[in-house]
């Protein structure tokens, strides 16, 4: 598979540029965050994505969404990138949409998949408990009663907690924090008794909240895959996960990039153009390298979701941790290279300063990943 | 791709594999670890074993030592995804290259672009068959990132020119039949246009090749003395005092190598080479931390370098490549294999220090080492490339 855009894909990537650009610059998520937006995304704009197709990209047609794959998704999620537009696509569209894709059963998908692609239903997956992304510490309890679970625990940065109509909770049914055995799905109501939703405003204005179980009742039916066994569904919605991260961050890495270069272009000191100063030549030229590798890593990643979700870790591994690492760079370098400008709230860079920095550490950051690399490779 | 033409590629792809299961001797199924693993032809070449003679003459009746060229001049005639196919099957099979040679890489691609049909007919099918080993005449002692300021000088008289000076860092200048050199044609003119790209026998009169000693202990580069050496203008590739076009697109074919130089993906993993003298601790991992998160950092810069190789390519296929991303590609690969040693050395500790023994394979490790920190000069400095991509591809200003 060649590793650029098929016309179809490129014809793709135009019509969500064109799209996101004109109804969502970043003065859009600007706006959300100033009027503390309760929703933290617009509706209105969603429902526009959902006829477009966008919302269930990843949905097969005979459940109302577009069927394509992932490298698509990561073409929308680049798209989404350049602009930091909040939007559910990343939590509705492709993390929870693959993990019914995948876990679900034949009444689970009818139910939930047509009101994703539709754009009626938000919905979202709860892992992280603690400070850093880590699956298989998964603590969340969920003890048989009767005929289903009862669930307790907390779970954090669960991306549009506050406003979705379906989570997906990761617990422990059986062994202990850290073992792959005895991880479960659920789906979960959030307006079941004795959930409690907290929205936190997080650094980058982008939506998540912290959630509370205490003694939640759910019934067999809402068991997603199976019971104890849910380790390989989840890393395979979590590897989705993050080849859409990436594609968002390369997308975010190459705006600050741009940006950056056309400020190098017009900005003067000492009487020249800065973009004249090879200290700054040589900065801009490791950071665009740099950008292309990892855009081709995170291409690579998607392909190989396409080909095989279980056999594509390794490529996500590197797709996300350099995403991570070059994202950085680029917001860094971003600020630095547009001086005191840069750091002003008035000018755009800080926003993706921000976006980057949580982007780094949903599902995993650019250490967790580089271990896993490690781990797999045998070292 | 229709889906006739996929099928045709799968079809290529299985009577590949089975080929090259059939062909491809054991003994050259695994990488080199040395120059002497290397076979590069020419007209005094020795095969340093049965096995690769096996492997080169196959080959070569395939036309594959060169598989995308025509094959009016001894190619394959491989498509573009035909090629990409045969690279990936010989990768997965660890087949070495059965033929390594500057005019496969750098002047058969210029010759092919450049060259006029005599020129073609005489040389390509030499290199694809490997009977001609080409050196490739560039710097000078004061032309080096400055390449355009050489100064050999080649005077016309009558059909011939005569060429004096002198080259620098000419990669195996001694053991080379041909070189395809630069030399000043006009020196009253602009620096990048009184330059010609002139090829010549490395057995005229008055050439003559001193090996330089490196900081590794060997001496793969020459002093290269011109004293009067006449060469038929016929020999000129394109045009009197345009040759700096040619260099030029010469040069993008000497990054893409340079940047594909290293192990890349091959052999054991390099945090298991490592753990051969660091040891492991009782989980398994190497039992270094620090030098662990190193080498897995390099590992994911690593696959995401290949990834980006391979983008390169289709690219190029889908004409959608910027000319100036070799130079791109030629920074971050050599800097990257230089860090892929000093992990190496590294991770060897005092058993990588050996210098002079049967136990240290005349101390390959160090001397590889060593050798590698001519990567980012050699073919053009990773400053000089950086500056490129400054100018070319960002367009910055006054690069």
């Amino acid at each position: 598979m060649a590793l650029v855009l098929t016309e179809e894909q490129s014809m793709l990537r135009d019509s969500a540029r064109r799209l996101i650009s004109d109804k969502a610059p970043v003065s859009h998520l600007r706006h959300l965050r100033d009027s503390k937006d309760p929703t933290g995304f617009s509706r209105e704009f969603w429902h526009s994505f959902a006829e477009m197709g966008f919302a269930g990209l990843l949905v097969l047609e005979e459940f109302g969404g577009s069927g394509l794959g992932y490298v698509e998704a990561g073409v929308v999620m680049e798209e989404i990138g350049r602009t930091l537009m909040p939007s559910p696509f990343l939590a509705t569209s492709v993390v929870a949409a693959s993990a019914l894709n995948r876990g679900g059963n034949a009444a689970q998908k009818s139910e939930y998949l047509p009101k994703i692609s539709n754009g009626s239903l938000l919905a979202t997956l709860a892992v992280d408990e603690g400070a850093k992304h880590r699956p298989l510490q998964t603590s969340l309890q969920a003890v048989r009663a009767g005929n289903g679970f009862r669930l307790s625990g907390a779970k954090a940065l669960v991306v549009d907690g506050h406003v979705a109509d379906l989570l997906i909770v990761a617990a422990r049914t059986a062994g202990a924090a850290g073992e792959r055995e005895g991880l479960t799905l659920f789906l979960v109501n959030p307006k079941a008794k004795r959930v409690a939703i907290e929205r936190t405003i997080m650094v980058d204005a982008h939506n998540a909240a912290r959630i509370e179980l205490a003694n939640v009742e759910v019934d067999a039916d809402s068991v997603l895959g199976e019971v104890d066994q849910g380790a390989a569904l989840l890393d395979g919605v979590l590897d989705i996960g993050r080849g859409a991260v990436a594609s968002e961050m390369v997308g975010l890495s190459e705006e600050v990039f741009n940006r950056t270069v056309e400020y190098l272009k017009s900005r003067k000191q000492f009487g020249k153009l800065i973009g004249e100063f090879q200290a700054l030549q040589h900065r801009a030229a490791e950071l665009y390298v740099d950008i292309e590798i990892t855009r081709a890593a995170t291409i690579k990643a998607l392909q190989a979701l396409d080909t095989d979700v279980a056999k594509a870790a390794s490529a996500v591994a590197v797709a996300k941790a350099r995403a991570g690492t070059t994202a950085t760079r680029a917001v860094q370098e971003g600020v630095q290279m547009h001086g005191g400008m840069g750091m002003t709230d008035q000018f755009d860079i800080g926003f993706f300063m921000k976006r980057a920095r949580v982007c780094e550490e949903l599902f995993g950051d650019a250490n967790y990943h580089t271990e896993q690399l490690a781990r797999a490779r045998g070292y | 791709m229709s889906d006739a033409e996929n099928a045709d590629l799968e079809t290529f792809r299985s009577e590949t594999r089975a080929w090259l299961e059939a062909n491809c001797p054991p003994e050259m199924r695994k990488p080199a670890t040395s120059d002497a693993d290397v076979f590069w032809g020419g007209r005094n070449a020795k095969f340093a074993s049965e096995p690769q003679r096996i492997w080169f003459e196959r080959m070569r009746d395939k036309g594959w030592t060169v598989p995308d060229w025509p094959k009016e001049y001894g190619g394959g005639g491989l498509s573009a995804a035909e090629h990409k196919v045969l690279r990936a099957e010989m990768a997965k099979l660890g087949a070495r290259p059965p033929l390594s040679s500057f005019g496969i890489w750098m002047l058969g691609p210029a010759l092919l672009k450049y060259g006029n049909d005599a020129q073609k007919k005489e040389h390509l099918p030499n290199i694809a068959a490997g009977l001609i080993r080409w050196c490739q005449g560039y710097s000078e002692p004061n032309a080096g990132s400055d390449l355009a300021s050489l100064q050999t000088r080649a005077e016309s008289d009558g059909d011939d020119f005569v060429i004096t000076g002198q080259k620098i860092w000419t990669s195996y200048a001694n053991y080379a039949d041909w070189i395809f050199c630069l030399v000043r044609t006009d020196s009253a003119a602009k620096k990048h246009d009184g330059i010609s790209f002139i090829l010549f026998d490395m057995t005229s009169k008055g050439v003559s090749t001193k090996p330089i000693l490196l900081i590794s202990g060997y001496s793969p580069f020459c002093e290269t003395f011109f004293d009067n050496v006449r060469v038929p203008k016929s020999h000129v590739v394109g045009t009197v005092n345009r040759g700096w076009d040619v260099a030029k697109y010469l040069l993008q074919h000497e990054r893409a190598m340079i940047s594909g130089m290293g192990e890349r993906g091959v052999g054991r993993p390099l945090g298991q080479i490592a753990a051969d003298s660091v040891g492991t601790d009782a989980l398994g991992r190497l039992d270094d931390p620090m030098l662990r998160g190193r080498i897995a950092s390099f590992d994911v810069d690593e696959a995401a370098l290949a990834a980006c190789a391979e983008r390169a390519v289709d690219l190029a296929k889908a004409g959608q490549a910027h000319p100036a991303f070799s130079s791109a590609m030629k920074y971050y690969g050599t800097e990257l294999n230089k860090r892929r040693y000093e992990i190496l050395m590294s991770a060897g500790g005092v058993e990588a220090l050996e210098w002079d023994s049967e136990r240290s394979k005349q101390g390959a490790r160090p001397r590889a080492w060593l050798r590698t920190k001519a990567n980012s000069i050699e073919g053009g400095t990773t400053e000089v490339m950086l500056g490129i991509v400054a100018k070319r591809i960002l367009d910055l200003p006054g690069a």
